[in-house]
């Protein structure tokens, strides 16, 4: 499974990073959410994917089981997930606010403080 | 939970925030607000100083999960130097938005957003968890956006489009090195991460990994090949904003890089140090000729901070004692001086209403006064003595002169090169700006629209005036915080330190509590 979670990852970074450098900031928003998924699925994929016991010791019992999974790299991606979601949110209400105001949505015409 | 202060430069300047948004009708009452807010923040980071300084790191386990399971926040000298230098950045730049903010933007949310933002910044120099630093770099990030976007004018939403899209893929880089680390050491607190990874035998995939943060923190930093977006964004906002990001963000990146490569990544110097070193030099270099290119005072400020950037990696690479010890010297010089010349240009911009260099003049003939304000921090910038900068660049010069391999002379060679350089660029603000005639009316109205408003320059002027007292008091006075950041160097060097505190105190603690 690691292997096909892994090709995913790849291309999810590849198509991303495509995207990124495309001229269009709509294909650009696009891009960054690509990358974040990649970024989400990596840390999933790196920190073990095994069939185990929820991470719950019942009261009873004296000792943990042998085989719980790890539940912290879920909530890495479950607070990823949010801050990208806040973030994409506020990206889109600047971008049509920049579209609207520079009057293009071509990076190539954004250079006017560069110089 | 005997530590409990450490958690307040977080605390103060969220509930500030949240009082600042409660009364959003109610400018004046916002501005009493943060201004209390930011000097609270000073006071406590001041005190946190303090103890740190007498009674050893502070550890402090939130919600008192052990570490290495919860988040733990840590105040050793470092940050609690970056927490003073940040605090006083802050009051500075409250005090100084009063007079140009201007009603527009004050109302819609000025304060609450550099509470947010200060709030970031603070969260980052003190957490001891990695995962709990991307999270406040984040708040520090989407506090920085909006204060970019903030206003809404042309050339800022378009810089602001840049910051952004080179951020987000900071971030991207982050939380990968932060995937692939937690999957070979299990464990996000970074003491505990620094113990693991010396014991690991892998030292080629911990570079790789290193390399992964360096690139995350070099673009925060805005280090040789990824500053393009810093000269790019930092000259579009008001200059309020202009000055706190100039002095606060990009230095909470060059923390994290000293951060990561004194604690966790330092097996592996063989490679990392050499690479940082030319980096440095690049940086340096690549900074200084593009500020020297430019005719407006903030592009010119803009591309310095780039160049001086180059310096702290260069401290940073060398890793001895007296390296460590003068780049953070340099960065808490850097932070006071770099803020202080945004805000006289500023001034001169609330003056003659431009920065451009072409439509400027006389300053020094009508405001001779403004002349001495300026030259103190550009001087200091250049590291004339007795100011900061002179004393910043000599320790790192010392430093690495005192290595004498081939590369430590060449990089002081390029350091001294700059220096002429920044000193050159300097000057020409000064020629430019301040001495020359200033071209005839007629000739400026045809590109300046601007009103002679000369309500609030007094809140511009004081705080001006305080930080180029401070960097005169650091440069005269440089032997006491030397020492200071003498000891912060070895204790950063010292990592079995910071990690005995941050693991060991950690059992204690549960069982007081429970």
């Amino acid at each position: 499974m690691e292997i096909e979670l892994a090709l995913t990852i790849g291309l999810l970074y590849g198509g991303g990073l495509y995207m990124m450098l495309q001229r269009n900031i709509i294909k650009l928003i696009l891009g960054v959410s690509l990358l974040g998924h990649g970024t989400n699925l990596l840390i999933f994929t790196a920190a073990g994917l095994t069939r185990s016991w929820p991470p719950i010791i019942a009261k009873t019992a004296t000792a943990a089981n042998e085989n719980l999974a790890d539940p912290l790299p879920q909530a890495l991606i479950l607070t990823a997930i949010v801050i990208g979601f806040a973030l994409t949110a506020f990206i889109l209400v600047l971008f049509q606010r920049a579209y609207t105001v520079l009057g293009t949505s071509d990076t190539d015409d954004m250079r006017a403080t560069d110089r | 939970m005997k530590h409990l202060i450490v958690i307040l430069p977080i605390v103060i300047p969220m509930v500030t925030a949240a009082l600042c948004l409660l009364t959003w009708k109610w400018k004046n009452v916002q501005k009493v607000f943060a201004l209390l807010g930011s000097a609270i923040i000073l006071i406590t980071a001041l005190n946190i100083l303090y103890r740190v300084r007498s009674h050893g790191i502070l550890v402090e386990q939130m919600g008192t999960w052990a570490s290495p399971y919860g988040i733990t926040l840590v105040a050793d000298l470092f940050s609690s130097i970056m927490l003073v230098s940040s605090g006083i950045v802050g009051v500075i730049i409250v005090v100084y938005s009063f007079g140009c903010m201007g009603r527009r933007r004050e109302s819609c949310g000025h304060y609450p957003l550099m509470m947010v933002l200060l709030m970031g910044v603070n969260g980052s120099f003190l957490t001891g968890d990695l995962f709990n630093l991307y999270v406040w770099f984040e708040v520090m990030l989407m506090a920085s956006f909006v204060l970019l976007a903030h206003g809404g004018e042309k050339l800022q939403l378009e810089g602001c489009i840049k910051y952004i899209v080179i951020n987000l893929l900071s971030s991207v880089f982050f939380l990968t090195g932060l995937g692939i680390l937690y999957a070979t050491v299990g464990t996000l607190n970074m003491a505990d991460i620094a113990s693991k990874l010396s014991t690991l035998d892998e030292a080629g995939f911990t570079t790789v990994i290193a390399m992964l943060f360096f690139v995350a923190f070099g673009i925060k930093a805005g280090v040789f090949p990824l500053f393009s977006w810093l000269p790019a964004s930092y000259h579009t906002p008001p200059v309020a904003t202009s000055a706190l990001f100039a002095g606060l963000l990009t230095k909470v990146g060059v923390y994290a890089l000293i951060r990561m490569f004194t604690l966790i990544f330092t097996a592996d110097n063989s490679f990392i140090m050499p690479f940082l070193l030319v980096i440095a030099g690049f940086t340096m270099i690549t900074g200084v000729l593009g500020a020297v290119s430019r005719n407006d005072i903030r592009k010119i400020l803009a591309f310095h901070i780039v160049s001086q950037i180059g310096y702290m990696i260069m401290g940073l690479a060398l890793l001895t004692p007296l390296a460590i010890a003068g780049t953070i010297f340099f960065i808490v010089h850097n932070i006071v001086v770099k803020t202080n010349l945004f805000l006289v240009a500023g001034i001169v911009n609330r003056l003659k209403g431009t920065y451009e260099l072409k439509w400027l003049g006389d300053i020094y003939k009508t405001y001779p006064l403004l002349g001495v304000l300026f030259l103190i921090p550009a001087l200091s910038i250049a590291g004339v003595p007795p100011l900061s900068g002179f004393f910043g660049k000599l320790f790192i010069l010392m430093a690495s002169l005192k290595i004498g391999t081939t590369s430590s002379y060449i990089m002081a060679a390029i350091m001294l090169v700059v220096s002429v350089l920044t000193f050159y660029s300097m000057t020409k603000i000064w020629t430019k700006a301040f001495w020359k005639k200033a071209p005839a009316e007629a000739d400026i109205d045809q590109v300046v629209t601007f009103e002679k408003n000369m309500t609030g320059v007094v809140y511009m002027v004081i705080p001006t005036v305080c930080l180029a007292a401070l960097a005169i008091v650091m440069g005269v006075g440089s032997n006491y915080f030397f020492e200071l950041t003498w000891e912060t160097a070895n204790q950063l060097l010292d990592k079995s330190q910071y990690i005995h505190n941050v693991l060991g105190h950690a059992s204690s603690n549960v069982a007081v509590t429970f």
